[in-house]
């Protein structure tokens, strides 16, 4: 039972059955929005910051202790600016899709266990709806491009669309992997069966998993459809004021929700000793961003083609081979220690990798991917 | 069996990326922190000495703007007093036209490079303002005697630290600031 299901059994015993119902679900949604708003401002410093010293700079750092409130003077300065709808745009679309961006992103959150009771909703098929509300952003962001009657949004829209739905596959095969080991699709249950992290357990589904989703994310090195040197500002090159902080607080709200995701997934989430759970959730999480803040500061963004070779040449394989390997361990090794499983499947990943690099490498003549 | 062409490539870069956190930063926090200059600069300041002028007005004659007033009335031993002498730094473009030109060189260039004010008529210095004094100190710019006074410098950030040179922090975190006004 999660607290917010055993604080409504305690309203009910005092409250009419529907407040009791109502008033919980209320600060639920109030907690999370909280978390995610407060977590992006603390995402953006922090990327700023840690950017600052991949490039031996030092960052934001003016304003209040250490830079910290730089992210909100950013915040406001946005808020305040004017905001311009193209004449020949889609007035509606235009409008709503930074609400359609947004709001899935939100929605994620819902079954993103911040420790062992602490979760909105334990909904037994958790990670397929984290799958099938994710995506969701993909309609908005193409909504956008088409709503802003802009060639360079337009294109962006369309990269969008082929970069959501390449990468798509892998990441759920990649997750189907991680279900079949924890025997079970709810959050909960698989952090619960992460005696050792899935990450050690599936080295090859992770660096699937996590460059998939990286590429879901739209972060460098994949983030193709806001490519400023070729296409200026992408999707919301149209978009000022408000509008544009929701695409901003969407974007940053994703890479947490996918933080959240790869902790959940394959760090073993909340579990860890001596720290309370939610304290080892956060420093799981940040792990994963500072990673991918890591992958920002280092490669060069991809190219049209290598991005779609990427994901169906080079993940989408890999990925099956690797479902197949997992669900082959699941049912032949179980029994024997998980130490086994770690070995077999470190040496396994190092061999596909090395094989499949093969692919990608550049010389004999031809240089493409 | 060649593991340049198997992705060893971003290992290599990311290795890379990850050297630069444990680098100190190159940035300089201008207000707090300045960078060494070279004391023979030619700065954005000039230096007068009372003592050598004797008010013969070559730099304002020299002066392309005509920013140098020089107000004189004759002394008891025949000589020139000085009464004012003002340059209006506002106008001035640093040319060091007037340094050149003083035969007794009683006029020189300073160090600094910070010389902004609020109101114009701050921009204008009288004769007491010009003078020598701890923060306007003369460069060695067009002044062969003054430069062989001065002690040899390094100018590398990551130098001796004794002499010139400056010691970066490695987080250079923000521990003790003013406003920076």
């Amino acid at each position: 039972m999660t607290l917010l299901e055993q604080f409504q059994l305690w309203l009910g015993s005092i409250w009419p059955g529907w407040a009791a119902y109502i008033v919980p679900a209320i600060v639920g949604i109030v907690i999370v929005i909280v978390f995610l708003l407060a977590m992006v401002i603390v995402f953006i410093w922090y990327e700023r910051r840690l950017i600052g010293r991949f490039q031996i700079r030092l960052g934001p750092n003016r304003l209040g202790p250490e830079g910290i409130f730089q992210p909100i003077a950013t915040t406001v300065k946005i808020l305040l600016k004017e905001d311009i709808v193209p004449a020949k745009g889609d007035k509606v679309l235009h409008w709503l899709a930074p609400i359609i961006v947004f709001v899935p992103v939100l929605m994620v959150f819902a079954v993103v266990p911040f420790g062992e009771r602490a979760i909105l909703t334990d909904l037994n098929v958790g990670i397929v709806y984290v799958v099938a509300i994710s995506s969701v952003s993909a309609v908005g962001i193409y909504t956008a491009g088409w709503a802003s009657n802009n060639k360079y949004g337009l294109i962006a829209a369309l990269r969008a669309i082929a970069q959501m739905v390449s990468y798509e596959l892998p990441v759920v095969l990649a997750i189907v992997g991680v279900v079949l080991m924890a025997g079970s699709l709810s959050m909960t249950q698989i952090v619960a069966s992460q005696n050792i992290p899935f990450l050690i357990l599936q080295p090859l589904g992770f660096i699937i998993f996590f460059l998939g989703t990286v590429a879901e994310m739209n972060r460098s090195p994949f983030d193709l459809l806001e490519a400023d040197s070729e296409i200026v500002a992408g999707y919301h090159i149209e978009y000022s004021g408000v509008k544009f902080a929701m695409f901003f607080l969407g974007e940053y709200g994703h890479t947490l929700a996918y933080s959240c995701i790869i902790t959940t997934l394959f760090l073993s989430g909340w579990q860890g000793p001596l720290l309370p759970p939610i304290v080892w959730f956060l420093i799981k999480v940040f792990a994963v961003f500072s990673v991918i803040v890591w992958m920002r500061a280092t490669l060069p963004r991809l190219r049209v083609d290598q991005l779609m070779a990427f994901a169906w040449k080079g993940l989408l394989p890999m990925a099956v081979i690797n479902l197949f390997m997992v669900a082959a361990e699941v049912l032949w090794l179980s029994e024997f220690t998980p130490w086994l499983l770690v070995a077999v499947n470190f040496v396994f990943a190092g061999v596909l990798v090395l094989l499949w690099s093969r692919l990608f490498t550049l010389g004999g003549g031809r240089v493409e991917v | 069996m060649k593991f340049e062409r198997y992705g060893i490539g971003i290992a290599k870069g990311m290795a890379l990326t990850f050297k630069h956190l444990f680098r100190p930063p190159i940035t300089v926090q201008y207000p707090e922190q300045k960078l060494n200059v070279s004391r023979r600069i030619r700065g954005n300041e000039l230096v007068w000495f009372q003592d050598k002028c004797t008010g013969c007005a070559t730099c304002a004659k020299s002066c392309p703007q005509g920013n140098i007033a020089v107000v004189t009335h004759v002394g008891s031993e025949n000589n020139y007093v000085v009464d004012k002498f003002e340059i209006d730094t506002g106008r001035c473009m640093f040319c060091g036209l007037c340094v050149e030109a003083c035969p007794f060189d009683a006029l020189a260039m300073g160090r600094s490079y910070e010389r902004a004010q609020y109101r114009r008529r701050q921009l204008v210095l009288s004769k007491e303002e010009l003078q020598l004094s701890e923060v306007r100190q003369p460069s060695g710019y067009a002044r062969p005697k003054i430069e062989a006074t001065l002690p040899k410098q390094s100018l590398l950030i990551y130098g001796g630290m004794k002499e010139g040179g400056q010691k970066l922090s490695w987080l250079g975190l923000s521990k003790k600031r003013g406003r920076g006004v």
